[in-house]
């Protein structure tokens, strides 16, 4: 039966019902279990903000705290996942894949490829991303598009507490390795979510708000200062049809293109830098696709194109808001040839 | 003051859990005639759309609440009066109202249901009740449902009644694992059920719909001393003739683009097929266990490679000659099992036909079905 649990322990519920499930599901990464000084049995940590917490009592031996070494654990992951393994690591924050980058990209991305579909890699990288704690430059990033780029990789955005719970069961489930992108800002998001196990396939996106007006198509955090936006606008008379993507690889064009041929007008909402971004991508994909649809020019509400600052009245303003996706919905609604 | 001809007419509570309703259509306007039964007005809540239809008949005098407006279960949204009742009378009444409205519901999470549960070989077979006291009425969804399908009538059933509605093995909040699928098998879990809410072996009224109906005539036919009256809504197993379309389409489908013209063939009206409605189940069909449950009941309710339904009620029906009275319901429009077949079964059975409604007239004329089982309890009695 549903009931409301948090973002953070939806996730947790899910590693532990597939570990319950299948012993070769094993969580590793840094402070999952104990932390700095701690010989692990304290349980102390459970990651950096506690996803794992609990686990390393219920699974002895299948819960690893690693050095902060990431080309080592992602690594000892990626092979564990080609030796039958199917190991969940926790990248901590996903501005740190730049030093186990090699691993993931040219390595557990091509396997399946290059051994003409004879190996599979079912690894699990979680990790977290987004700007809003003051963490600055080095700790807020959006590295969703970079992973989305490339052949080979599932990537996962999970907005609510249900999502985050289905798309790990299915992100254990899946023989590729799959990116799962989890928002700093959302784990304290209270949901629904059955106590059952269920997996969310990959590669169908979620209209989570119906409406005939306009399209946003936004993805993890965004999807609720979209929603934010679009309840301020229906006391307005504009009704926005809200496409949440879950995964952007695979992507579902279906039903984004479906939205857009309905309404015509498109905003996409991305918390990432705007070039080479999902926002892009989005637009180019309706501009080649629906562009008969199209009554308006694609308008994109991403962050703007430099680090995160860390001045907190600066990454106030960094961050996409409620206020500019009306401005730019707004903007699509009232065009005019 | 007030004129005790004045009939208010209120919010529904639909579902246990339902606290609000926001009207998103008026279909009668003041000074309407209506009859019992009429459409009155379209009814949004964070789970459903339905029809209000009237309890009673009269004129519209004054219409309350207005088109988008939230108001709590119980409060007064109109009010139907003879001509002569005057206006002073009339706008105290609407007063009263407009204050009820007003001051909406405190989110104090008390509307949570009560959901117990029963075991029953190894199996969690959950169920939940709406009344306190009175005769006991169990109802029993269909192949694929759950205990929300009786969401317009539970509440409205339980005045004087205590109403349990459960979820079958393999459905809702139940255990998934169906065993072998057999009727016999969900019979076995609805006898524990009824241990359970009638320890002492006193019989309950049974409302079964579809595979449900089938179920209850089994269980009817095992124990018919539980058993105080039997209503069967397009029950399966009257007939060989089924939508073994839907049936397969509904175990098959995989998405949302694939379950919605599935689930739209259950009702006449197919505007009732929500966004909300397919992705409540969706949910549901991909609760891991769930496929395999409804490929298992597939094997009961259909032959193999054939078109045909495999479920034999009438042998049941006709076991029970008149120890236990029966009641059949079908809707007119029904695209699932033909409404013909209600003449299939032999006896002193009570029939309604339900005119235009589909496969789930306990959804699409609640009101209709609740007078046709109330007349078949009463008759029990």
């Amino acid at each position: 039966m549903a009931r409301n649990i948090t973002y953070r322990e939806a996730l947790n519920e899910a590693l532990t019902q597939e570990m319950e499930r299948d012993e070769s599901v094993i969580v590793m990464g840094e402070d999952n279990a104990g932390g700095e000084g701690a010989p692990g049995e304290h349980d102390a940590w459970g990651g950096v903000l506690g996803v794992t917490k609990g686990l390393y009592h219920k699974f002895p031996g299948r819960v690893l705290d690693t050095p902060i070494s990431e080309s080592a654990f992602i690594g000892a992951a990626i092979g564990a996942a080609t030796a039958g393994m199917r190991p969940v690591a926790e990248l901590m924050f996903v501005d740190f894949m730049g030093v186990c980058f090699d691993q993931i990209y040219n390595q557990a991305a091509k396997f399946r490829y290059m051994f003409g579909g004879k190996a599979v890699t079912p690894v699990v990288i979680r990790t977290m991303y987004g700007a809003g704690l003051r963490a600055a430059a080095q700790h807020s990033q959006c590295l969703y598009p970079l992973f989305t780029h490339i052949p080979g990789l599932k990537v996962v955005l999970p907005a609510t507490p249900y999502d985050a719970k289905g798309l790990m069961i299915q992100a254990i489930r899946d023989n590729d390795p799959v990116l799962f992108f989890e928002h700093k800002a959302l784990y304290d998001l209270s949901g629904p979510v059955p106590e059952e196990s269920y997996a969310l396939p990959f590669g169908e996106a979620n209209v989570v708000r119906e409406g005939g007006d306009v399209t946003i198509v936004a993805m993890g955090r965004m999807v609720h200062t979209s929603l934010e936006a679009a309840e301020q606008l229906a006391a307005g008379g504009v009704q926005c049809e809200v496409v949440d993507l879950r995964t952007t690889s695979p992507l579902d064009e279906d039903t984004v293109l479906e939205s857009v041929e309905g309404t015509g007008r498109l905003v996409v909402v991305d918390e990432a830098n705007p070039r080479c971004s999902m926002a892009t991508d989005i637009s180019a994909l309706v501009a080649r696709k629906a562009f008969g649809s199209l009554q308006a020019p694609i308008e994109m509400v991403t962050a703007p194109h430099t680090p995160v600052p860390f001045s907190g009245a600066l990454e106030d303003l960094y961050i996409p808001d409620a206020q500019r996706v009306v401005n730019a919905v707004k903007t699509v609604a009232e065009y005019a040839r | 003051m007030s004129d005790d001809r004045i009939v208010p007419v209120t919010m529904p509570k639909w579902g246990l859990s339902m606290r609000l309703g926001k009207i998103t259509d008026w279909i009668v306007a003041e000074g309407d005639e209506v009859s019992a039964g009429d459409d009155l007005a379209d009814i949004e809540t964070d789970k459903i759309a339905g029809t209000l239809e009237a309890g009673a008949g009269g004129t519209v005098r004054r219409i309350i609440a207005r088109v988008g407006e939230d108001v709590p279960v119980s409060g007064t949204i109109a009010l139907l009066a003879p001509a002569d009742v005057s206006d002073g009378d009339l706008d105290a009444a609407v007063e009263q109202a407009r204050a009820v409205i007003e001051a909406g519901v405190a989110d104090d999470g008390s509307a949570e249901p009560v959901v117990e549960t029963a075991e029953a070989d190894g199996r969690q077979i959950r169920y939940a009740r709406a009344g306190q006291d009175g005769d006991a009425v169990l109802l029993i969804h269909g192949y694929g449902g759950d205990r929300n399908s009786w969401l317009f009538l539970q509440e409205p059933l339980a005045a004087g009644r205590r109403v349990y509605a459960l979820d079958l093995p393999g459905h809702g909040t139940s255990t998934k694992d169906v065993g072998d699928g057999s009727v016999d098998l969900l019979a076995d879990a609805v006898l524990a059920v009824l241990d359970a809410i009638e320890p002492s072996g006193t019989s309950v009224h049974l409302v079964g719909h579809s595979l449900g109906g089938a179920v209850a005539a089994a269980v009817a036919a095992r124990d018919p001393g539980r058993v105080r009256s039997l209503t069967l809504i397009a029950p399966a197993g009257f007939g060989a003739e089924i939508n073994a379309g839907y049936l397969r389409g509904f175990a098959e489908a995989q998405t949302r683009r694939e379950l919605k013209p599935v689930v739209a063939q259950l009702f006449a009206d197919e505007n009732l097929v929500t966004r909300q409605l397919v992705d409540d189940l969706l949910a549901y069909k991909r609760l891991d266990g769930v496929d395999a449950a409804l490929r298992a009941l597939l094997g009961t309710l259909l032959v193999a490679d054939a078109d045909a339904q495999r479920i034999d009620t009438t042998t049941a029906i006709a076991a029970l000659g008149d120890a236990v009275p029966v009641t059949v319901i079908w809707g007119s429009a029904d695209r699932i099992i033909p409404a013909a077949q209600a003449d299939l079964v032999k006896g002193a059975v009570r029939r309604h036909l339900i005119d235009g409604a589909g496969h789930m007239p306990q959804m699409e004329r609640p009101a209709q079905v609740q007078s046709a089982i109330e007349a078949a309890i009463a008759e029990s009695t």
